[in-house]
């Protein structure tokens, strides 16, 4: 099984050491992991922001890196899901359709196809979990609180098997933490407020990390915890099942 | 063209292609301990339930809690006796503003939600469960329904020139979410169920 | 939105809303609970998303057959001895009203909800031609006394504190200063109102569902004001748009089943009223509005948002809406679904509502008949642009961008160039103009990316 490392452009530039977690634990659960490194960006910010007839150029690209491999692995929902939905290529549309079938956000990888049971992984931490919309609602990661419908997580389980980690209770279970992708600079004052209030009910409920699948989302509630001078970390999922 | 003809033939051309109907027979599933459950739903929305066995038992309820003077009207003719009867449509309904109690009876009750239907057989004048300042309704243990899907099955096509389901007594929670009784409704509503 | 002279716009109505913090804390803590309260009565139906998924079925149903639905709700509703308008616009809509109040001189109407008359602008239509108006809802009432637009379909004055309520029945009902008792307020209403609906001799009511089977339409109170109105008025005049039609009154079951739920966590609405025939001596009248719907109808990506019942629980979930307000949506029906329905009737006007969201999709989960809300979020967008209704800036800015992100050698370039291969992406500018860093800082720049660290890691 060859496995195409996709690492979303801000993770590469921002915060390495995800990508790098990812990277070492498909590699220890014995996965053959390669890293194109002609990679860039999905397209999302563009499309998001409503231009989606200018995103050719980043589909080709990912079609030209990621075609010959069994499996294409993402440590981000939101990426993932955009590529899912968007992926196209005017020319062979197949080619975009097999692409995305084989695309994987990098938990549901190892719940769904590696079928993972235990992991050597060790975090004596209060964790809180943010649900991540687009793995969340977009990828069906885990349930979502608006629906009738029985539980299930997938980050959640893989959680559930480091040794010591205490997953702290939210108060909003699965609300958005306003990051939006350019939602979080045309619309400022109410993604703020929503980042504030998100990192709000992990710190009122005792968490000493926030993890989640998309980095972005991180990145926005990690901005958010610095200025605050708060001591609380962010943390990729990666980096918590590649501990110790 | 006219504005019917204009909107008419905008939506033919520009409504999609005829999709079907899904059957929705097989929301109908049958329920136990019905009786409990409307009684359950009708208490959370603010109702109150009195059992009795039959009009005398609403007789004697009615004297010891609305003994005071107060104008009382119903439709039911079993209680000519102790409420003014009205059984026919002739009257103003203006002349109802002072209406302190109405005693009507339910066509049916709904388990699930407390509602009871009444159509305009059972009420006669149409604005007498919403302008009296209390509602009381007579629901027979026999035609409590499950859920609105039965209701409707019920129902069917019976014809009325107006009909209601009425659940609970009229509320408003419009000032910051302060759930208040007696908006411009009834300000409370007892339901006799008789076994 | 430099370029486009857009003086309401979501994002700088959202920065004033969020001067006062506590109150926007507080409009957000309310309309969570609402959210909550849904949670709880929908959980207590075991085959809720069937229910949504035949409600939606039904609902499609409609939309390919409307044009036949309407015809047989016409024919069935004209041998009911009800009157049928046909209005295509707002203004054609305003002037039957006011021709039907004319020819029975009359000078004062009660009205109950209706978005339709506030999405026409009847009251100050009204207003202008010498009709008096009084809303009878009382969430209406209050904004209607404050002269504002509702800022919620179903909670019209949701933004409006007991205290600033207090202060308006003092000014206009002459109530005790610095009462603000939510039953005392209500009290006072009903006082005024019964007063109101004995006089009036003409009630509007709008309408929650039609059907095409019968003839009928079915208003949803829990106030019992539509029915205090109409029952006591010589004329009463329904406004419904062309999307109300749902086919037999069986299906009455789905939605009533539905639609409070979704909205407020009821089980039903305390009164779901079913008018079928004027009574004696009465008048009653429909007026089926058109003002955009069949446009809608035509456009494939975004002909589902006219399922919509109106229940306004993709507004109590939206946790946009929650932190800015329905007001800050300039359109009278806000929130996720008027982002959605708004741009159809202005495009340019209502350009900044799609971009009014994070894409969260928690609208969609909730919407009773299954609208892919976010999904048309993100569509109008992309005909927003292709129509021009976006800032040249922006346009300029994305096209670097694709260059940058197209070309690895131009990506890791700029990427070597301090981590500002971004640049061009607007959260990422590294001054302190960005709005980025009003609130929030950027992660410490790492020594290396991942794609360097790989190189020398990795073969």
């Amino acid at each position: 099984m060859k496995v195409g490392l996709f690492i979303p452009c801000y993770v590469d530039q921002f915060y390495p050491g995800a990508a790098i977690a990812c990277l070492q634990l498909l590699e220890k659960l014995g996965v053959d992991v390669v890293y194109p490194k002609n990679q860039t960006c999905c397209g999302q910010p563009m499309a998001n922001s409503g231009f989606e007839h200018l995103t050719g150029g980043c589909n080709d690209l990912f079609i030209k890196n990621f075609s010959g491999f069994d499996y294409v692995v993402g440590p981000s929902g939101s990426c993932v899901l955009h590529l899912k939905e968007h992926l196209h290529n005017h020319d062979n549309p197949e080619i975009a359709t097999t692409l995305s079938n084989k695309l994987y956000e990098f938990t549901s990888f190892l719940t769904d196809v590696l079928k993972v049971k235990s992991l050597p992984a060790r975090f004596p931490h209060k964790v809180g979990v943010h649900q991540s919309c687009h793995g969340q609602r977009g990828l069906h990661l885990s349930q979502m609180t608006e629906l009738v419908a029985p539980e299930f997580s997938k980050p959640g389980s893989l959680l559930n098997m480091v040794k010591d980690i205490e997953l702290v209770h939210l108060n909003r279970k699965d609300e958005c933490c306003g990051f939006g992708g350019t939602f979080c600079v045309a619309e400022e004052a109410v993604s703020s407020k929503m980042g504030k209030d998100r990192v709000e009910d992990h710190l009122h409920n005792g968490a000493e990390y926030i993890t989640g699948v998309d980095m972005s989302c991180l990145m926005h509630m990690e901005g958010i915890l610095h200025r605050q001078g708060s001591k609380v970390k962010v943390l990729h999922i990666a980096e918590i099942l590649n501990g110790e | 063209m006219t504005s019917r003809e204009k909107i008419l033939s905008a939506v033919k051309t520009n409504q999609p292609e005829l999709t079907t109907l899904p059957d929705v027979d097989f929301l109908l599933q049958e329920d136990v301990d019905i009786s409990e459950k409307f009684i359950a739903a009708l208490t959370a929305i603010g109702g109150q339930v009195i059992a009795v066995e039959n009009h005398a038992g609403i007789k004697a309820f009615i004297a010891e809690n609305f003994e005071q003077p107060s104008r009382k009207i119903t439709t039911v003719s079993q209680l000519g006796d102790v409420a003014e009867y009205i059984g026919d449509n002739s009257a103003n309904p203006h002349s109802l503003e002072n209406v302190d109690y109405a005693i009507i009876e339910a066509g049916l009750a709904v388990a699930e939600n407390g509602a009871i239907w009444v159509s305009e057989d059972k009420i006669r004048i149409r604005v007498l469960p919403f302008i009296t300042q209390h509602l009381a309704v007579i629901v027979s243990q026999k035609d409590i329904v499950p859920t609105m899907h039965y209701a409707y099955n019920k129902i069917g096509s019976t014809d009325y020139g107006f009909a209601t389901f009425i659940a609970g007594p009229s509320k408003t929670a419009d000032i910051e979410q302060s759930l208040v009784l007696g908006a411009h409704g009834s300000r409370s509503m007892t339901i006799f169920l008789m076994s | 939105m430099s370029e486009i002279q857009n003086t309401t716009n979501h994002a700088d109505l959202a920065e004033v809303f969020n001067n006062d913090e506590a109150r926007v804390d507080w409009h957000d803590e309310t309309l969570w609970w609402i959210r909550s309260k849904r949670d709880v009565a929908v959980n207590k139906i075991n085959n809720w998303e069937e229910l949504r998924e035949t409600a939606s079925q039904i609902k499609h149903n409609v939309l390919s057959n409307l044009s036949n639905y309407l015809q047989q709700f016409e024919s069935n509703a004209l041998s009911n001895g009800i009157i049928v308008h046909w209005a295509a616009d707002a203004k054609e809509h305003n002037q039957i009203v006011l021709s039907i109040l004319r020819k029975h001189s009359i000078g004062q109407m009660v009205k109950s909800k209706s978005m339709l008359t506030e999405e026409c602008h009847l009251n100050d239509f009204l207003e202008e031609n010498g009709i008096n108006v009084i809303d009878s809802d009382l969430g209406e009432r209050i904004v209607q006394l404050a002269k504002e637009m509702p800022s919620h379909i179903v909670l019209p004055c949701i933004h409006k504190k007991k205290e600033e309520i207090g202060e308006l029945f003092h000014q206009h009902l002459g109530t005790p200063a610095g009462n603000a008792d939510p039953q005392f307020l209500t009290e006072t209403a009903r006082q005024h109102l019964r007063d109101t609906f004995l006089t009036r001799r003409a009630a509007l009511t709008g309408v929650n569902f039609a059907i095409a089977e019968t003839g009928e339409f079915v208003v949803c109170t829990n106030e019992g004001n539509a029915d205090m109105g109409a029952h006591l008025a010589d004329v009463h005049i329904a406004s419904m748009g062309i999307e109300k039609i749902i086919p037999e009154r069986k299906h009455l079951g789905v939605f009533l089943r539905l639609l409070t739920r979704s909205a407020t966590g009821q089980p039903i609405t305390t009164y779901s009223s079913h008018f079928k025939r004027p009574n004696k001596g009465k008048e009653m009248h429909i007026i089926i509005v058109d003002n955009g719907r069949s446009i809608q109808l035509g456009r494939e990506a975004f002909r589902n948002s006219l399922k919509c019942i109106r229940c306004g629980a993709c507004m109590n979930t939206c946790p946009v809406y929650r932190r800015s307000g329905g007001h800050s949506y300039h359109n009278a029906i806000s929130g996720p679904i008027g982002s959605i329905l708004a741009p159809n009737l202005d495009m340019e006007k209502y350009a900044d509502l799609p971009f009014a969201s994070t894409l969260c999709g928690s609208c969609t989960n909730v919407c009773p008949v299954k609208i892919d809300i976010h999904q048309q979020l993100y569509k109008w967008r992309q005909v927003i642009v292709k129509n021009g209704y976006v800032p040249a800036a922006k346009t300029a800015s994305m096209k670097i961008m694709d260059w940058t992100l197209s070309s690895p050698t131009a990506y890791h370039t700029a990427g070597k160039a301090g981590r500002m291969v971004l640049k061009y992406a607007p959260f990422m500018v590294n001054n302190k103009l960005n709005p980025w860093y009003k609130h929030r800082d950027m992660p410490e720049p790492p020594k290396e990316s991942f794609g360097e660290w790989y190189k020398k890691n990795r073969k």
